[in-house]
């Protein structure tokens, strides 16, 4: 039994949940507390992974981070090599298709909360990043906590977005939802088998651990 | 110390036009349900925005729309208690008050908020968390958090309308006591003419969003009398208008 491909999943997918995590819970925090131009353009194209097929994101993905561009190559001048179809990427790809998961669940936590607290702290004399942290946020825990573990299992189940940017590279960039498409290609349904058998075991305890989280908050 | 207040505000179809201004004291904002008293409170502390006119504390201005100026509310130093505690619910009670201290470190920080507890009688609960406290409980907390700051001004927005009658008279006679206390000058919105008797200094009426008289509690009371069907009978407690 190759572990590689478990191991390189619980990689990507807490790396990627956790730039999730950042982006999307500071992304939702604008978005549910402050007006400005063009935040329903913002909103929508933050939720495009979740309507576009994985492979379009992954096309996309593959233009914007490719040889050819910008971000590719700045990233090849600092790294001496190519973005694409490494680990890395992998994790870009996680992160991106994952986000609006996050996003959206944790700016509707934040639009839920009564304003009172938030205008009882305010007049307190809270505010900007003290008032976030001390009050919004912490009410809006659960929600955030739902998102997140959103984020996460959608991250550990990518495969049409990484497939695109990182490829199938076994023991560099082939994760546990690839590894299984590999081995039914290869008609090896045993080890296709124990692959899917781990990783749904995987995600059940992370979500059972996930629902304990939430408990304990508030 | 003076609150002087000259604003007007359209939300809707609803016109409120205040013009006061009112000394150290409690001075108890008396009116129906409906009437302007929280749309005004909320003007005061910053939370609404009025469509024109000022109001200013002393030589500070909380904002004039012809000067295009709007102090923030947390800048402005008010206390302010709501009808519901709205206590952080994830935080002690020590701590909720605390967060309303904004001088000296930490420790200094925590002794000044049990010091209020102390003065409200409500020390003992300090560890508690606020799902675990009575109503009269969490709005004496919520008290010692409004005073906690150092305020220039109080502001209570008829913060006892959801308790008992017995702990409302124990809880009016503490604010009378504080106010006394602490000097602050302090705005007492009610719709029950028992809490006007029993705390005001002076009286300023709401009548459909016209904000302007006034008076010494008797002449307020006689007032009202005789507009009797606008006011609300006494201990009829309802929520107020947002």
């Amino acid at each position: 039994m190759d572990w590689f491909p478990l191991l390189l999943s619980l990689r990507v997918a807490l790396l990627a949940t956790l730039i999730t995590t950042v982006v999307g819970v500071a992304g939702a925090y604008a978005l549910a507390r402050f007006r400005f131009p063009g935040r329903g353009l913002v909103e929508a194209i933050a939720s495009l992974p979740i309507v576009l097929p994985p492979t379009v994101l992954g096309y996309y993905l593959l233009v914007s981070i490719g040889r050819n561009s910008p971000i590719g190559r700045a990233w090849e001048a600092v790294f001496g090599s190519p973005l694409v179809f490494t680990w890395q990427a992998a994790v870009i790809a996680a992160a991106i298709a994952s986000l609006p998961y996050c996003l959206r669940t944790a700016t509707a936590a934040i639009s839920a909360l009564d304003a009172g607290y938030e205008e009882a702290a305010r007049v307190a004399g809270l505010h900007g990043p003290r008032l976030a942290f001390t009050v919004t946020l912490p009410l809006a825990l659960r929600g955030i906590i739902a998102g997140v573990s959103l984020a996460f299992a959608r991250a550990l189940g990518d495969f049409g977005t990484t497939v695109m940017v990182a490829g199938n590279i076994p023991g560099r960039t082939q994760t546990m939802p690839i590894a299984v498409f590999d081995r039914v290609q290869a008609f090896d349904y045993t080890t296709a088998g124990v692959l899917a058998g781990v990783l749904s075991v995987v995600a059940i305890a992370v979500l059972l651990g996930v629902r304990r989280l939430e408990r304990s908050a508030l | 110390m003076s609150l002087a207040v000259d604003v007007r505000a359209n939300v809707g179809t609803f016109h409120l036009d205040a013009r006061f201004e009112v000394g150290a004291g409690l001075t108890v904002l008396f009116g129906p349900s409906g009437s302007g008293k929280t749309r005004l409170l909320r003007l005061i502390a910053g939370l609404d925005a009025p469509t024109e006119g000022r109001i200013t504390l002393d030589e500070g201005v909380f904002v004039d729309r012809a000067a295009g100026i709007a102090t923030p509310v947390h800048e402005r130093r008010v206390g302010m208690v709501f009808q519901e505690p709205w206590l952080l619910p994830h935080r002690s009670v020590l701590s909720n008050v605390a967060l309303a201290v904004h001088d000296g470190v930490r420790g200094e920080r925590r002794a000044t908020a049990h010091r209020w507890l102390e003065r409200v009688d409500a020390d003992t609960l300090a560890s508690r968390r606020p799902g675990e406290l009575s109503g009269g409980q969490r709005q004496r907390v919520a008290l010692a958090r409004a005073l906690a700051g150092d305020p220039r001004l109080l502001l209570l927005d008829e913060p006892f309308s959801a308790l008992d009658l017995p702990v409302r008279r124990r809880l009016r006679a503490l604010v009378r006591e504080l106010v006394d206390a602490t000097q602050v000058p302090t705005l007492f919105v009610t719709h029950d003419a028992d809490e006007l008797t029993a705390l005001a200094d002076r009286v300023l009426v709401a009548d459909d969003g016209r904000i302007s008289t006034v008076a010494g509690p008797a002449e307020a009371l006689a007032a009202i009398d005789e507009d009797a069907p606008h006011a609300d009978s006494p201990g009829t407690a309802t929520s107020d208008e947002r």
